[in-house]
């Protein structure tokens, strides 16, 4: 390290000049609060970070450390959320980095124009997160046959591996039910859908059953009680465990909002 | 409205951060080709997990 190498920009959203400010509290990944980069009619919401972990190479390294990445992902998240609740931000992408002020202007120069159609198509609109998972079937009771002996039989145990597994596959199939219920009902509610990948119970570190549903939708902020409440509607159904999350700055959709609007 | 306050699960953002938001290309940034690669292989990690639980109705569209 011969000469010390200038800070990077670190980039977490483009947004219209906005009047509130953002809530303290509201610390980045560098634990320190965002700046607001004005340029003509955008604004970029930036950190300065050090180039050890965020040029090129260092990055790739740091990504491929879980720790580091679910650090990053927690600040990001909370800048997105702190501005979500004073306007209506365009995400970019997870390590989205200039070298310096004048590359974050370029960068607002030359995307101008698919900022602003994205930004008009999110205006005053949030992302709800769903996921539907079937639980776990509960222990079935033992049959008076094989219940007081306590000894239990070839016979009878192949009966009771039958029924744990009937068991499973009706909440499964009672759970792939509820989503597809609920989901028609939140698609015709929402103004966009994206529907992620099931999330797999050891990643989760979930042990509450098995996730059938995970999806997103965007609605906007003032039909937000009217989409929680179709949600609750069918929460309480036995076997069937919903999980709302929300509301998030509008990450699924930033891409879809693009496309849809060019 | 009551809507459960809790601590975001890191699953639950990193659907999100590492798959949404908006891609910037070209030589304004430093990164994108190497977060692209990451994302390829987090996902290969979460799918190559998630196989037997494909969406109930197929794929989205």
């Amino acid at each position: 390290m011969s000469t010390p190498t200038p800070p990077l920009r670190y980039v977490y959203a483009v947004c219209r000049p906005f009047d509130g400010v953002l809530p303290e509290g509201a610390a980045g990944i560098t634990g320190e609060p965002p700046r607001l980069l004005h340029h003509g009619d955008l604004v970029a919401v930036v950190d300065a970070v050090p180039a050890e972990d965020f040029d090129e190479g260092p990055l790739r390294a740091r990504l491929e450390d879980l720790d580091w990445l679910a650090a990053t992902a927690r600040g990001h998240d909370a800048v997105l959320a702190a501005l979500t609740a004073v306007t209506s931000p365009l995400p970019l992408r997870l390590a989205t980095v200039c070298r310096d002020d004048s590359g974050v202007r370029r960068l607002l120069d030359e995307g101008h124009d698919r900022f602003t159609r994205a930004l008009e198509r999110l205006d005053g609109r949030v992302e709800w997160g769903v996921k539907v998972y079937a639980e776990p079937a509960s222990a079935p009771r033992p049959t008076p046959s094989e219940a007081p002996s306590g000894k239990v039989g070839g016979r009878d145990y192949l009966r009771r591996r039958l029924r744990e597994r009937n068991g499973r596959e009706e909440g499964r199939r009672r759970a792939e039910e509820t989503s597809r219920v609920l989901h028609d009902r939140l698609s015709a509610y929402a103004e966009a859908t994206a529907v992620h990948p099931p999330q797999d119970p050891r990643l989760t570190g979930d042990t509450g059953g098995v996730n059938v549903l995970n999806a997103a939708y965007l609605v906007a902020r003032e039909r937000a009680e009217g989409f929680v409440a179709l949600v609750g509607r069918v929460s309480e159904e036995e076997g069937v465990r919903v999980e709302l999350t929300g509301p998030w700055a509008p990450y699924s959709f930033a891409g879809i909002a693009e496309e849809e609007a060019a | 409205m009551s809507v459960e306050h809790r601590r975001i699960a890191l699953v639950d953002l990193l659907d999100r951060l590492l798959a949404g938001g908006v891609v910037i290309t070209g030589d304004l940034t430093l990164s994108i080709a190497d977060v692209d690669l990451v994302r390829v292989d987090l996902k290969a990690l979460v799918s190559s997990v998630s196989d037997e639980l494909p969406a109930p109705w197929g794929q989205p569209v």
